[in-house]
């Protein structure tokens, strides 16, 4: 596992006058290791900023390195990405161990693929009868692991989950938050972890960066910023949150 | 929600089973009739009529039909006929090839993008987006005169003129599958571009690709009989439909049926093609729809449930439901999302309904609203809203009531609000249509209610269309939409799950102050008990389409007796969860409406679980404090004696990996229950509070 570093990281959509800049500066690092949380409203970049890193979006200037060198833009990446929905993340055409497979690395011939298969189902705790099963014979929650196996089939050195969280279930959304430490426990995973949601990015992250109109306006051990946030945004953020003592008085 | 049922078997069964559906619907019976007869004629007449059809019998030559030559005879004597029959084959092979040639090349121009970026992508759909403005059979009769005469000049020449149609068609179907996550991430992964064009993007477009070929086949089957009509394809002495026709043309006047019959033979052929693409057509549509094949009539089912729990009306109460039932039917016989609830909601008063996606919840809503369209079927004992009996009787009556007095919000404003109209227009729409106010009265109502939502400078945001609005902008128009006219019940699905924390706030607070200022009651629906929490007096919480335990607010953390609701409480982490621990998490997944077994629904994933829940399904109890549980064990405490995931540091429940399509089996549901005690370890097993009036119910 390695450390990934977005150094000043402009990303403009458009030219000129009528270019929106989506992402405005931002420097951020994922330390070798961490579960950094990035957290933010919708439309200020988080995702853009998470594309940008895997190369499905061009930079306007600055820099994303993996221990300091440029990630590649054609072939098999060292980062990998988990997207929010499940659903349009699988190809319903193909089953489960055909997309697990098709990223797979290293296996030289259908055996070893077969067991690195099994291997992956066995990280993210889903039963080997699954293999063959197509996306939509199983549960949001199961996809989502799915998902998060096939990233990991990659042999990734980070992985970017991408909101993985908000398309399920409060329920299901537990499976998935467990998942994620035990696997950042178990293989020393390095994860940009994007949410919007406060709560579950402090149960998963250990540090987090919140991100405003573009640009990174706090980071920070987790503790640190959730307990004493410094910046106007953060602060309304954590007051946004309904939580059980917050409750209004009813009219 | 029936649109997401687990589908048995793998999809390619699902689409037999929509072939075998297809071929029952008129359209799709009279397409295979037709189609089986054409490919039959093509396979046998020239095997057996092909003698007769070239005997020259000089004795009758342009002779009329009599009962030895059907249709009559041409000019060399050759009975039509078998002419017509036998020109069949080549006639349906031509257009075939014809219609392969133009989907080979359209293939070829639309997924060229793919393999090759850059300037080279964009030549491509440059040219393919002027080549698709020519008119396609001038561009046949242009290639036409180029390669010659022929029938295999022809073939091309109409492959060609089709192929920019079809190049538009992938272009626009790549896209969108260019566009999906899972082509992302196969990216991400290294997955070289020919394999994802062969592996990700060819099978997802295959569909209406082979469809509109179908129908296109119709097309250049008229076509080819146009171009050897004109003697630009076919040469003797081959001959097919068009040639046919075109040697009767000159005889028509002495002789119609010459050259009218290959042109029956043409319409046939290009129905049957077109018949046929429809039909799938439709057939794929319906799949999209959540297989919703009403197959069976639907009995009105008996009501499910036991008798609310109080007998005696509350009067004030602004909705009033007793015994609600929604089905719908499926090819394996009708499914009742809803079985059986009972609720009110008092006036002025708010009341929070939560419970998984599939509990339904949003059917709830959706009944109450008088929004289910057929083929589902609304049943209660009671339906009453603000006095009235809204089921059955005059719906136009009840059209207008609700109209004026029942607000929905929705989760997705964009999709509620008409992205053409002027946000001002659509809110003063509300008033004209019920209120039958002014169209200026109706804008002014409309502004005032704009800054009640908060919109900020709100007689010119009025103006404005919604795309140009926020997320939160938006649901803030669609709840002052609501409030257009004096409503009596706002019902809110989901209104804050595709918004920002802060938003969601702000959203929160603004039915909170409704609420309050108006006087107005609601029924909030959402999977986040956090939400409902902050704004609901009452909760009910929904499972497998009953309600399983109502409470007031104030007791759901701690107070509430249920298991589910325990467990669906203490698996939303807050800024106050415990770090150390995993968190917990409810094993299995939701009991599938179409096999809700015996007993209990939550017996399968509950820690409390035993043999009589198994056997039955508990009634709603009072407690006499106004809460109501359906459950044999509300209020004990979950086993922590079973402890075999505490030792591990993160506890995943299995009972998810193992779940089988289909539902539970009932020996899984012993396991689920004993074994991997989901608590174990979390915050809610060793807890004191839950439980003061333990196995009192």
């Amino acid at each position: 596992m390695s450390r990934l570093d977005f150094t000043d990281v402009t990303v403009r959509f458009g030219s000129g006058r009528g270019a929106i800049v989506a992402v405005d500066g931002a420097t951020l690092s994922v330390p070798e290791g961490r579960i950094v949380g990035l957290v933010g409203e919708s439309g200020s970049g988080k995702s853009t900023l998470a594309r940008a890193a895997v190369g499905l979006v061009p930079l306007h200037s600055g820099a994303i390195a993996l221990d300091g060198q440029p990630i590649p833009r054609h072939g098999p990446r060292r980062l990998q990405m988990v997207f929010q929905d499940p659903n349009s993340s699988l190809d319903p055409r193909m089953t489960v161990e055909e997309s697990i497979g098709e990223v797979a690395r290293f296996p030289a011939n259908r055996a070893e693929r077969r067991a690195e298969v099994a291997r992956l189902l066995d990280l993210v705790h889903l039963d080997q009868s699954h293999a063959t099963a197509y996306p939509a014979q199983l549960s949001g929650g199961q996809r989502q692991r799915v998902a998060l196996a096939r990233a990991l089939a990659g042999r990734p050195d980070v992985i970017i989950a991408d909101e993985i969280t908000s398309s399920l279930d409060v329920s299901i959304q537990g499976t998935v938050l467990n998942l994620v430490r035990e696997l950042q426990a178990e293989l020393g995973l390095s994860m940009l972890f994007i949410s919007h949601n406060l709560a579950v990015v402090r149960y998963v992250a250990s540090l987090v960066a919140v991100m405003y109109r573009g640009q990174i306006v706090e980071h920070g051990p987790t503790e640190a910023v959730l307990g004493h946030p410094d910046h106007p945004y953060t602060r309304r953020l954590l007051a946004a949150i309904p939580t059980r003592s917050q409750r209004k008085p009813t009219p | 929600m029936p649109a997401r049922l687990p589908r048995p078997g793998r999809p390619a069964g699902g689409r037999s089973r929509r072939v075998l559906h297809a071929l029952r619907t008129p359209i799709g019976a009279t397409a295979a009739a037709m189609m089986a007869l054409v490919a039959l004629t093509a396979i046998v007449a020239p095997i057996l009529w092909t003698d007769r059809a070239n005997a020259h019998e000089t004795a009758s030559i342009l002779a009329g039909p009599s009962a030895e030559h059907w249709i009559g005879t041409d000019a060399a004597g050759r009975d039509l006929f078998f002419r017509v029959l036998v020109a069949t084959r080549l006639s349906v092979l031509l257009a075939l090839g014809s219609t392969g040639i133009a989907v080979g090349i359209g293939l070829l121009l639309g997924t060229a993008p793919v393999l090759v970026g850059g300037w080279v992508s964009r030549a491509v759909t440059w040219f393919v987006g002027i080549a698709v403005a020519f008119p396609g059979f001038l561009l046949a009769l242009f290639f036409a005169v180029i390669f010659g005469a022929g029938q295999t000049a022809a073939a091309f020449a109409i492959g060609l003129a089709g192929a920019p149609t079809f190049a538009r068609l992938c272009q626009t179907l790549t896209g969108g599958i260019m566009n999906r996550d899972y082509v992302a991430a196969a990216r991400i992964g290294g997955v070289s571009k020919l394999r994802l064009l062969t592996r990700h993007i060819l099978p997802n477009i295959a569909e209406p690709l082979i469809v509109n070929a179908t129908i296109g086949a119709g097309g250049v089957l008229l076509s080819f009989a146009g171009l050897s009509f004109l003697g630009l394809g076919v040469s003797a002495p081959a001959y097919d439909w068009g040639r046919l026709m075109y040697e009767g043309l000159s005889g028509i006047y002495i002789h119609p049926v010459a050259a009218l019959a290959p042109g029956l033979a043409v319409m046939i052929a290009g129905m049957a093609f077109n018949l046929v693409g429809e039909s799938a057509a439709r057939a794929l549509g319906l799949a999209a729809l959540g297989e919703l094949v009403p197959t069976h009539r639907l009995r009105r089912p008996a009501p499910l449930a036991a008798p609310m729990g109080s007998d005696e009306p509350d009067d004030g109460a602004v909705l009033r439901v007793r015994d609600l039932t929604v089905a719908f039917p499926t090819p394996a016989g009708p499914i009742h999302p809803v079985r059986g609830i009972s609720f009110a909601v008092p006036a002025g008063g708010a009341v929070g309904l939560v419970g998984e996606s599939g509990s339904g919840k949003s059917l709830t809503a959706l009944a109450v609203a008088q929004l289910i369209e057929a083929p589902g079927e609304v049943g209660a004992s009671e339906l009453t809203f603000a006095g009235e009996a809204i089921l059955g009787g005059d719906p136009r009556a009840h059209r207008h009531l609700l109209g004026t007095s029942l607000a929905m919000v929705f989760q997705d404003p964009m999709t509620s609000l008409n992205p053409t109209m002027r946000i001002g227009w659509q809110l003063a729409e509300v008033v004209r249509e019920h209120g039958g106010a002014s169209r200026q009265e109706g804008w002014e109502r409309a502004v005032e209610r704009l800054s009640a939502v908060r919109i900020a400078d709100a007689p010119r945001r009025a103006h404005a269309y919604p795309h140009e609005f926020s997320g939160g902008m938006r649901q803030r128009a669609m709840i002052g939409m609501g409030v257009m006219g004096s409503p009596r019940l706002i019902i809110a699905d989901e209104p804050t799950t595709a918004l920002d924390v802060t938003v969601q706030e702000q959203v929160l607070d603004l039915l909170g102050s409704i609420r309050a200022a108006d006087g107005v009651a609601l029924l909030l629906i959402s999977h986040d008990v956090s939400v409902v929490a902050t704004v609901c007096d009452r909760v009910l919480v929904m499972y497998a389409g009953r309600i399983v335990e109502e409470l007031a607010v104030d007791r759901l953390y701690g107070g509430a007796r249920h298991p589910y609701t325990r467990l669906l409480v203490a698996a939303v982490p807050d800024m106050d969860t415990d770090l150390a621990t995993p968190l917990p998490t409810i094993p299995g997944r939701p009991a599938p409406v179409s096999a809700i077994a015996q007993g209990c629904a939550f017996a399968a994933r509950c820690p409390l679980a035993d043999a009589v829940c198994r056997e039955t399904d508990p009634e709603m109890v009072d407690d006499g404090r106004g809460s109501r549980v359906a459950c044999w064990h509300a209020g004990e405490p979950f086993p922590d004696d079973a402890v075999p995931t505490v030792a591990v540091p993160v506890a995943v429940p299995q009972g998810e990996s193992r779940g089988n399509a289909g539902g539970f089996a009932a020996a899984d549901a012993g396991a689920a229950g004993a074994a991997d005690c989901p608590v174990a370890g979390s915050p809610l097993a060793g807890s004191p509070t839950p439980t003061p009036e333990g196995g009192s119910a």
